[in-house]
C-alpha cells in the first residue's frame, strides 16, 4: 500500500487537523507516513498545502514528486486545481465546492468547477452544508471533506473513525459526536464514487 | 515510545532526553517549534529540574546566554532561523574559540526557496567559518538521535556543535522512536581551565591553535562516528554524495539498487578517509547532492584528482537556487519523466496578506494618507506580519532588509537629506535590534518618525511573546527620546483623524521621534478570548 496525499486550502481553513486524523488512523494501520507541512507567512491567508505519504514501505522523500499524487483533498475548489501537475493520470481530487475569494482576482466559480468536473475521478460537495446537516458545527466542515476522502484513502472506514474520536477525545464526548457525524456525512456522500 | 514529530519536535525532544537545562531562542520560521514543544513540555511537567525555556530578546543574546549555562557546566540549546545566524555570529564564532563545559548546540533552521525568508544563506557554512563539528540529520529519527550525540560530542570534544536543518528537515513529520528514560541534567561545574573564556589574545592564541589542532579529531569522528555511510556501489565510476534530507530525494529513487556508490553524509567536517576511498574503489563523476548551497561541491573540487568529474548544483546537475525536490534527482539521475498534467489556466495567486481586523491595516491607512501630502515620502519598512505592507492594497513600504534596519535606514536616509523619513517596525523587531539604532538617532537628534506597530507579540511566527511588551514608551525615554514625542495611537478605523494629526505633528517636528500604534494582534486576541470562555 502506497498513497500520495496532498491536502490543500486557504491558510486557516484546517488542512492539518485533517492530516492529523489521517496520521491517527495511518499509524493505526501499522503504515509508514511522512507529513510535510507549511509554516508561517503562508499561513495568513495565503495558498497552503501539506504533502502527506502513508506507506506499508519506509518513506524516504517528504515531498510529492510531480505526477506522482493519488488524490488531491482540497478545503476550496481552486487550491485543488492549483496542484494539478501533481496529480498521476487516474488521480482523484476531492474537494469542496465552496471558494473562499480573498483575493481579487479570483475566477468564475462556475469555471472553476466546471474546470474540476472535467477531471474523471472528483468529488465535489458542498461541506459547509453536509456539516451543518449532520448537526456540526461549521469548523467541522473540514472533516465532511475527510469523510467523503475515506474511500480513496485505502484505510478502513472503522479505523478513521476510531482515529477521529482518539483526535478529539480530550475536547469531550459532544465534540466527538459531532466530528464523527461529520465524517460520515462526507463518507456517505462518496463511498459508492470508486466503484 | 512511538511518537509522530516534526523534525523541530524530535531536536526538542532529543535535547530533553539528553539533560537539557536550557533553551535560548528568538522565534523565526522554521525554527520556532523548537522551542514551542520545550515550553508546552515544560507546562506540563510535573516533576524533575525544570528547563530554562523562555524566550531570548534576539539571537544574540540568546547564545551568550547559553554560553554562559555552559559555562556553569549545564547543556544548552540556542535555536534560530538561518539569518538569526548573523546576529549571534560574533558570539557564536567566538564560543568556538572559547570552547564549551557543558553541552552547547546551536540549531539553524535554514529556508532554501525563501518560504519566510529574504535570503538563502547555508548555514553550514558557518560551521565551516568557526571550524566546529555540524550534523545534517537526513530525517526526523536522526534529528531526534543526533541531537543527545550532539551533546555528547559537544563534551567530549570541548566544543559547540551545530546542528543544521532545512525547511522540509524542520516542518515535516514522521514517526520517532523516543527513550522512555531521560538523561538527568548536569549538576553545575565550573570549567577547568577559565583562562579558556578570557579571550584576551595571549589566551586566544593558544585557544586558537588548540582548535586548529582539533580539526583532525573532528575529521577522525566524523569518519568514524557513523553517521557518514559509505556504499561502493556495482558500478563505482558513477558516486553520489547526499547530505542531510538530500539522501531522502537520492533513495526515493534509487531504493533497492546497489549499482552506485554512495556517500551519505550527516556530519561535517568531511570525511576524507571515506571520499578518498570512493575514489580509489573507482569514482570517475560525483554528483553532490546537497540542500543550499554548493558548499560541499565546492569542498570536494579541491579534495579529489582533476580526473575526477563533481556535478551539482554549479554544473547544473541540479538547479543552482532553491530546494531540491524528488523531481529535480529524477532529472539528475538520468530516470525517465513522469507524464505530469499541465497547470490549470484558472488558478490565481494567492499571496499571503494581513489578517482583516489586524491593527497594522489601520496603523497603514493612516500613514499612507499622510504619506501622501508630502512631495517624496520614504518608509522604511521591517521584517515582521507588516512586511506584508509593501503589498496591495497599501503598497505602503519603500523596503525591508533585515530586523533592525527600517530604524538605521532611515536615520541615514535623514542623515542624507530625506524628509520625511518614517521607519516602520513591530514591538518585537524593535527591542530584538531596533533599540540600538534608536539610540544613534537619539543621538544625532535624526530627524525620523520611528512608527512603533505594536500588537504585543511576535505576531508573524505565530504569537510568541514580545520581550518589551508593556514597556515601550519606558524603553524610548530611557534612549533619551524627549517624552514630548513619544506618541500613542490606537490604530481603530474610528481614530483615523487623531492618528493622522499624530503622524504629521511629529514628521513636522525636525528631530527624533517615536509613535506607537498599540492594538493587541487579532490573532493573540482571538485566542485570549477562547481561553477565557473555557
Amino acid at each position: 500500500m502506497k498513497k500520495n496525499i496532498i491536502l490543500a486550502g486557504v491558510g486557516g481553513q484546517g488542512i492539518l487537523s485533517i492530516a492529523t486524523v489521517i496520521g491517527e488512523a495511518a499509524l493505526s494501520e501499522g503504515l509508514y507516513l511522512k507529513q510535510a507541512e507549511v509554516h508561517g507567512m503562508s499561513q495568513r491567508g495565503g495558498d497552503v498545502q501539506s504533502n502527506l505519504r502513508l506507506s506499508s514501505e519506509p518513506i524516504m522523500s517528504d515531498l510529492i514528486e510531480k505526477g506522482d499524487a493519488d488524490l488531491i483533498v482540497s478545503l476550496e475548489p481552486m487550491e485543488a486545481l492549483r496542484y494539478l501537475p501533481y496529480l498521476k493520470p487516474q488521480g482523484w481530487i476531492v474537494t469542496s465546492s465552496i471558494p473562499f475569494v480573498n483575493i481579487p482576482d479570483y475566477p468564475n466559480i462556475d469555471e472553476v468547477i466546471a474546470h474540476v468536473s472535467s477531471h474523471p475521478n472528483h468529488v465535489l460537495l458542498d461541506v459547509d452544508a453536509l456539516a451543518k446537516a449532520a448537526g456540526a458545527p461549521q469548523q467541522a466542515a473540514n472533516m465532511v471533506l475527510l469523510g467523503a476522502a475515506i474511500p480513496m484513502l485505502g484505510i478502513d472506514h472503522d479505523k478513521m473513525i476510531a482515529g477521529v474520536r482518539r483526535v478529539f477525545a480530550r475536547k469531550g464526548d459532544e465534540v466527538v459526536e459531532k466530528n464523527v457525524a461529520a465524517v460520515e456525512a462526507g463518507y456517505e456522500h462518496s463511498k459508492n464514487k470508486m466503484q | 515510545m512511538k511518537r509522530v514529530l516534526l523534525g523541530d519536535e524530535a531536536i526538542a525532544q532529543g535535547a530533553i532526553d539528553a539533560g537539557l537545562s536550557g533553551v535560548y531562542a528568538y522565534p523565526g520560521t522554521p525554527s520556532t517549534e523548537i522551542t514551542e514543544f520545550i515550553q508546552l513540555s515544560e507546562s506540563k511537567r510535573k516533576e524533575g529540574q525544570p528547563i530554562f525555556c523562555r524566550w531570548a530578546t534576539n539571537e544574540k543574546t540568546a547564545m551568550e546566554a547559553a554560553l554562559g549555562m555552559s559555562y556553569m557546566g549545564k547543556r544548552a540549546l540556542v535555536c534560530m532561523k538561518h539569518v538569526g545566524m548573523n546576529v549571534c555570529a560574533d558570539a557564536f564564532m567566538n564560543a568556538a574559540i572559547t570552547g564549551v563545559n557543558g553541552g552547547l548546540v546551536v540549531v539553524a533552521a535554514d529556508d532554501p526557496s525563501m518560504h519566510s525568508s529574504q535570503n538563502e544563506q547555508d548555514s553550514r557554512f558557518y560551521g565551516k567559518f568557526a571550524m566546529i563539528p555540524a550534523f545534517e540529520p537526513s530525517n526526523q529519527q536522526e534529528a531526534y538521535d543526533m541531537t543527545q550525540r550532539a551533546f555528547d560530542l559537544s563534551e567530549k570534544l570541548h566544543t559547540p556543535i551545530l546542528m543544521r536543518v532545512t525547511t522540509r528537515m524542520a516542518h515535516s513529520r514522521a514517526v520517532v522512536m523516543t527513550a522512555d528514560n531521560k538523561r538527568e541534567q548536569n549538576a553545575m561545574s565550573m570549567p577547568d581551565n577559565v583562562q579558556h573564556f578570557i579571550l584576551l589574545p595571549a589566551f586566544a592564541k593558544r585557544n586558537y591553535a588548540e582548535l586548529v589542532a582539533a580539526q583532525d579529531d573532528f575529521i577522525r569522528d566524523a569518519e568514524t562516528s557513523g553517521q557518514n555511510i559509505y556504499t561502493c556501489g556495482t558500478n563505482p565510476q558513477k558516486a553520489i554524495v547526499a547530505c542531510g534530507i538530500g539522501y531522502n530525494y537520492v533513495m526515493e529513487h534509487l531504493q533497492g539498487s546497489n549499482e552506485r556508490t554512495m556517500l551519505k553524509i550527516t556530519q561535517y567536517p568531511l570525511p576524507v578517509a571515506l571520499i578518498n576511498r570512493m575514489v580509489a574503489d573507482g569514482a570517475e563523476e560525483i554528483l553532490v547532492v546537497e540542500e543550499g548551497q554548493p558548499v560541499v561541491e565546492e569542498l570536494l573540487r579541491g579534495m579529489v584528482p582533476s580526473s575526477v568529474k563533481v556535478v551539482g548544483r554549479l554544473t547544473g546537475a541540479l538547479p543552482r537556487m532553491g530546494e531540491l525536490s524528488p523531481d529535480a534527482l529524477r532529472k539528475a539521475l538520468g530516470l525517465n519523466a513522469l507524464p505530469v498534467k499541465e497547470a490549470d489556466s484558472l488558478v490565481a495567486n494567492r499571496p499571503p496578506a494581513l489578517c482583516q481586523g489586524c491593527g497594522h491595516r489601520d496603523m497603514y491607512a493612516a500613514l499612507n494618507e499622510v504619506a501622501r501630502e508630502y512631495p517624496s515620502p520614504r518608509i522604511f519598512g521591517d521584517i515582521g506580519c507588516y512586511t506584508l505592507g509593501a503589498l496591495s492594497p497599501f503598497h505602503a513600504i519603500h523596503a525591508c532588509v533585515e530586523m533592525g534596519a527600517s530604524v538605521t535606514m532611515a536615520k541615514g536616509a535623514a542623515d542624507a537629506g530625506q524628509h520625511p523619513a518614517i521607519a516602520v517596525i513591530g514591538d518585537s523587531t524593535f527591542t530584538h535590534s531596533g533599540i540600538t539604532g534608536l539610540l544613534d538617532c537619539v543621538n544625532s537628534n535624526a530627524n525620523v518618525v520611528i512608527l512603533i506597530s505594536d500588537n504585543l507579540t511576535t505576531g508573524m511566527t505565530g504569537g510568541q511573546d514580545s520581550a518589551g511588551t508593556g514597556r515601550l514608551e519606558q524603553i524610548c525615554y530611557g534612549v533619551g527620546v524627549p517624552q514630548e514625542h513619544v506618541r500613542v495611537v490606537v490604530p481603530l478605523p474610528k481614530n483615523m483623524d487623531e492618528i493622522k494629526q499624530v503622524l504629521r505633528e511629529e514628521i513636522d517636528y525636525n528631530g527624533t521621534s517615536v509613535v506607537i500604534a498599540r492594538r493587541e494582534c487579532i490573532q493573540t486576541l482571538k485566542r485570549h478570548l477562547k481561553a477565557n470562555k473555557k
